[in-house]
């Protein structure tokens, strides 16, 4: 079973410290999850405006909008300075994503895309790989929201917790994941992401892809993004792309960020086991009632 | 500032023709421009020819080496593996040589030329294939405008059927990965360095604004070679 997730609400610090337990991951994924056919749409009305950073929780809107949205970015565009600039946010926000949620709305306006989630417009216009039209629009929005949040203002440091747990033992150690890291979003030829992604075997991974392709069609899960398109950087870096992904990792990346969707994943896994579990036992019992053939059947009993 | 170009130019035009031999395995030297970086102004802006040239197409040109060595090494060892997984970084960097020489020829300062629409053999060809110029900019805009994420379009010639073709090609790939006997006359890099310092996102801008320095004499001598 694919999963598709999410982004996650961001948690800005100065909110009162609300303990992000697993029960309460999985309780409120549970409503939403098991009631939304199949996925988990980005939480795109909430209109947070760039200046206010408002505590709220994670909510999968029931209403379906007709169009997708522009989402703010979770902090204000010179939040970053002076690692990523606000004129790179003015243009990278405010004119390629602005672009690609454009002519997205265009492109599925009137046809079976319109009124679907960012998600269902992922998979079904990847069609398998023999992608349609409106797959590389919807795809970079979707990228563009996972990257914005992917950072935050006095981001980097180091992950802890069951995030680093993981690291150190799927890459060896926090060190190994930077290099892989480092390498993959250096040696990404022309446009593209990087990703660390939680995969099917339950392990961290580093991969990167091209253009606008990313894990949700590739079965993955992702955990984090850094653009390497050349305008993501190229302002502030010029040619410089490995000082800029040196400077991601050092000031911007938001392991608080990247520790939610890890447990947002888990909550999902879990959920999914024990629902295959559920079933395995329905199936025995209505295996045995159906072999049991000398007793009568016995409403009450059940 | 031009006599120092001058100076430089005619030192590397030298040496250019000789390129480096290291163990009998040919390697590559960046190409000196046939113009100031200024020059091509207002279309494309100084910084950005020198950024363009010196930064980006020198790393094309030293991981490009880098990749030869290590593939003339892995021959030399009968180290299959490590030759065939060479081969996308050769590409790749081999490519952006190849393609970034092609650039600089096909850029040219007004007063020299650039932008001056082609005459003779070439221009007759256009106006067969396309109706007009005009109409064969518009479609190269249109499909360079239309490249998702980084890569060229071109304006080329297929030399056995001697038929002039408009090609896109991703990344870096050259022209021939679309058809062994096109021979490129105009590519337009599109990747987002050769505009963004100026142009920012409006990709469109810049190629309306190309056409004022193409260098169309270099591209008629070429087609006129292909097709005499």
């Amino acid at each position: 079973m694919y999963v598709f997730f999410s982004n996650p609400t961001y948690h800005h610090p100065d909110c009162s410290s609300r303990e992000i337990t697993m029960a309460s991951i999985v309780s409120h994924l549970t409503s939403s999850f098991l009631s939304t056919p199949g996925f988990c749409r980005p939480s795109q009305s909430l209109h947070q405006s760039q200046k206010q950073m408002r505590c709220t929780r994670k909510s999968v809107p029931r209403t379906i909008s007709a169009s997708i949205d522009l989402k703010p970015t979770p902090y204000a565009l010179d939040a970053l300075e002076p690692h990523m600039s606000k004129e790179t946010l003015e243009y990278h926000w405010g004119k390629h994503q602005r672009g690609y949620v454009d002519n997205l709305n265009k492109q599925i306006e009137g046809t079976e895309f319109d009124g679907k989630s960012l998600g269902e417009i992922i998979i079904a216009s990847y069609n398998n790989g023999d992608v349609l039209p409106a797959f590389n629009n919807a795809a970079q929005v979707w990228n563009h929201e996972f990257f914005w949040e992917s950072m935050k203002p006095g981001g980097g440091g180091t992950p802890s917790g069951e995030l680093l747990e993981l690291i150190n033992r799927d890459f060896g150690s926090f060190e190994s994941l930077v290099s892989e890291f480092t390498l993959a979003a250096t040696t990404q030829f022309g446009s593209g992401w990087a990703w660390l992604v939680y995969k099917e075997d339950e392990k961290l991974a580093v991969v990167n892809s091209s253009n606008a392709i990313n894990p949700l069609v590739l079965n993955y899960d992702p955990l984090l993004t850094i653009d390497v398109w050349e305008h993501a950087y190229y302002l502030d870096f010029k040619n410089l792309r490995a000082d800029y992904i040196s400077t991601f990792l050092d000031k911007l990346v938001s392991w608080t960020a990247v520790s939610i969707r890890l447990l947002e994943v888990q909550a999902v896994v879990a959920l999914r086991k024990k629902a295959d579990e559920n079933i395995a036992e329905l199936d025995a019992i209505i295996a045995t009632r159906d072999n049991d053939t000398t007793e009568p059947e016995d409403p009450d009993e059940y | 500032m031009a006599l120092r170009t001058l100076a430089t130019r005619k030192t590397l035009g030298a040496l250019s023709r000789f390129p480096q031999q290291l163990r009998g395995l040919q390697t590559f030297t960046l190409p000196d421009l046939p113009y100031d970086y200024g020059a091509l102004e207002p279309a494309i802006s100084g910084d950005i020819m020198q950024l363009h040239h010196q930064k980006h197409h020198q790393t094309y040109i030293t991981n490009y080496n880098k990749a030869l060595e290590q593939l003339d090494d892995a021959i030399a060892k009968g180290d299959a593996s490590t030759a065939v997984k060479l081969q996308s970084a050769i590409k790749f960097n081999g490519g952006g040589h190849v393609n970034h020489s092609i650039f600089w020829k096909n850029l040219a300062p007004t007063k020299e030329g650039g932008g001056e629409p082609p005459h003779g053999s070439l221009g007759w060809a256009i106006d067969q294939s396309y109706g007009s110029v005009g109409k064969l900019i518009a479609k190269m805009n249109a499909e360079g405008a239309a490249v998702q994420g980084s890569g060229w379009v071109w304006l080329a010639v297929d030399k056995e059927l001697k038929r002039l073709v408009v090609e896109t090609t991703a990344n870096q790939d050259p022209l021939v990965t679309k058809g062994p006997s096109l021979v490129p006359l105009i590519g337009i890099d599109v990747w987002e360095h050769a505009y963004y310092l100026q142009y920012k996102n409006v990709r469109p801008d810049y190629l309306k604004s190309i056409w004022k320095v193409i260098n169309w004499k270099y591209v008629s001598e070429i087609y006129e070679k292909e097709c005499p």
